[in-house]
């Protein structure tokens, strides 16, 4: 009888109706943003929860050329991708070697990778522009300013959280497999890659996407590291774009919008992993 | 199972020596220039101080205000990201046929990143609350903050809400039913029977809140850009512009070590806590 008339409840369309609206009002920042960077200035003073009365994609036009936005959309699309790549196929690399010898040297660099994520990366902001300032000076490669020197530094950020998932995971995987392919004449190169890397699959894409909320996201590094604005990734043109100009919202809500829409691209499309691996990341962590 | 040498280095050479490039070597280089009073300019020699920048920390009231300020902020916003994330997550479980809408609707601002939900949430609280008649709230010292607590909850009760669900899934549904049928009430259950086994989860959450609160700086930086004079100026962004800004390296870098052990030391006690509490259940 009871759980009948929580059947009930739960499927009365009032009750799921006033729900969903309740979810509609927590999101209103979102429409708020939306709405007015339609508008014209006179009207959303005018009355800014109010519904645009035509769509004008003037601030839009405005705020994609300020910002650059094309060019910063690309800037992180690759900085992402092939930071990404890197950290899957290092750290998934590393960890398997490490969880697979269990001897004290494997141990004692699988320990300083997991200790060091306690480090903040304030901590050691300042010292690591100095170090790759002078590699700059010292060995003429140069790492800030430049994409491929942030993607270097996310690698060496993203290594600690990749090999602790991926230790995790294969600690749980047993060995047998990889022993009968060595008898079968599998050299580790191929073993790594045909046998034990398809296996992995379920960590490669919570590590995934960990790393895409993270360097997608990320300000502080790039606003350190990238001088040129040929270089702006998406945070940092929107920084730049909020700090240059004395702002006119419509034009400031306008890239805002624009600056979701990848992410809720990304949010739509692959949804379901991103909940996974969200939730197995943060238990894992 | 034995992998030789060569392979076990070719495996994990690049990797190590990337992260002792990027990591461990700012880090030991770190802790030597929290020692010295430098300005940033290579042509300028630093001198060394011994332990002078750690004393003066002590007598910086900008610092200290900002320290109070962000475990004041961290204490409450830890609270409130909780509070809401595991209501989310006890409506997203129910039988209701919304709750895939509802959590996905939940969980869209963990997605997008602390800078730009600060500029958003700027919008609101200066342009949409003037208009509305509220006042500007990010020119008063304390509605900044309560703003600060606001957008940070925003955030991220979304993303423990994902956490908690994970946790109220594995409790079997049997113990809730019998729980019923011996005539338990709704808050009957919650209390005495879903939280206890939910404590694994109340650990994770609390020492995630607690990392990403105490260490924030993006919304800090879109939302309140420290002001109204520095009234709002948290930890990380007191660190970021005593270096930048100021130009006191040497301090600056201080200032971060002490950052470093205040979290390295809140970590492990709550690592401890975690294992104990395993070792009892």
């Amino acid at each position: 009888m009871n759980t009948k008339v929580k059947k009930s409840k739960a499927e009365n369309p009032l009750i799921n109706a006033l729900v969903i609206l309740a979810c509609c009002c927590y999101l209103f920042p979102i429409y708020l943003i939306l709405t007015n960077s339609f508008k014209s200035r006179a009207e959303m003073y005018e009355n800014m929860m109010a519904l645009p009365s035509k769509l004008s994609m003037k601030y839009y036009i405005r705020a994609l050329d300020k910002m650059n936005f094309m060019i910063s959309l690309r800037n992180s699309v690759i900085m992402t991708v092939f930071s990404i790549v890197m950290i899957v196929v290092l750290t998934s690399m590393t960890a398997w070697v490490l969880a697979r010898s269990a001897d004290r040297w494997s141990r004692f660099l699988f320990g300083v990778l997991v200790a060091t994520m306690l480090i903040p990366f304030q901590t050691i902001m300042m010292p690591l522009m100095q170090e790759m300032n002078w590699i700059g000076q010292n060995l003429h490669i140069q790492m800030t300013d430049t994409l491929p020197g942030l993607m270097f530094m996310y690698i060496g950020f993203g290594a600690g959280m990749g090999v602790f998932l991926y230790h995790g995971f294969i600690s749980s995987v047993p060995i047998s497999l990889e022993e009968a392919a060595t008898i079968d004449g599998c050299s580790t190169w191929g073993l790594f890659w045909k046998i034990v890397f398809p296996i992995l699959k379920p960590t490669t894409m919570t590590v995934i996407i960990l790393d895409v909320i993270w360097i997608w996201n990320d300000y502080l590094l790039p606003s350190l590291t990238l001088k040129s604005k040929m270089n702006r990734t998406i945070p940092i043109s929107t920084a730049k774009f909020f700090g240059q100009y004395t702002i006119s919202w419509n034009e400031a809500m306008a890239a805002l919008v624009v600056t979701i829409i990848p992410v809720a691209l990304f949010y739509l499309s692959c949804q379901k992993y991103i909940v996974k691996g969200v939730a197995a990341g943060a238990v894992k962590g | 199972m034995k992998i030789r040498k060569g392979w076990y280095a070719l495996f994990t050479v690049p990797l190590m020596s990337i992260f002792v490039i990027v990591v461990i070597i700012p880090f030991i280089i770190g802790i030597g220039y929290s020692f010295v009073e430098w300005d940033g300019f290579a042509k300028h020699a630093a001198t060394f101080v011994g332990l002078r920048n750690y004393a003066e920390v002590f007598r910086d009231q900008r610092f200290i205000n900002a320290a109070l300020r962000t475990t004041v902020f961290t204490a409450i916003a830890v609270l409130s990201v909780n509070f809401f994330g595991l209501v989310f997550s006890l409506i997203v479980t129910t039988k209701l046929k919304a709750r895939n809408i509802v959590r996905t609707m939940l969980f869209v601002p963990y997605l997008i990143g602390g800078l730009i939900l600060g500029y958003i949430w700027k919008s609101v609280f200066s342009e949409f609350f003037l208009s509305i008649g509220w006042g500007n709230w990010l020119t008063d010292p304390v509605k900044a903050l309560a703003a600060m607590i606001i957008v940070t909850t925003w955030q991220l009760a979304g993303y423990v809400m994902i956490v908690y669900i994970t946790g109220l899934m594995a409790i079997p549904d049997d113990v809730i039913e019998a729980a019923e049928v011996d005539g338990a009430s709704y808050f009957q259950t919650l209390f005495q029977i879903r939280f206890p086994l939910l404590m694994p989860s109340f650990t994770i959450c609390l020492f995630l809140a607690l990392s990403n609160c105490f260490k924030v700086y993006d919304v800090n930086i879109s939302l309140t850009g420290a002001g109204p004079s520095y009234q709002s100026e948290m930890f990380s962004l007191n660190i970021y512009n005593e270096i930048f800004e100021q130009s006191n390296f040497g301090y600056g870098q201080a200032k971060a070590i002490i950052f470093f052990l205040i979290i390295a030391v809140v970590t492990l006690l709550q690592v401890r806590a975690t294992k104990k509490r395993e070792v009892s259940l």
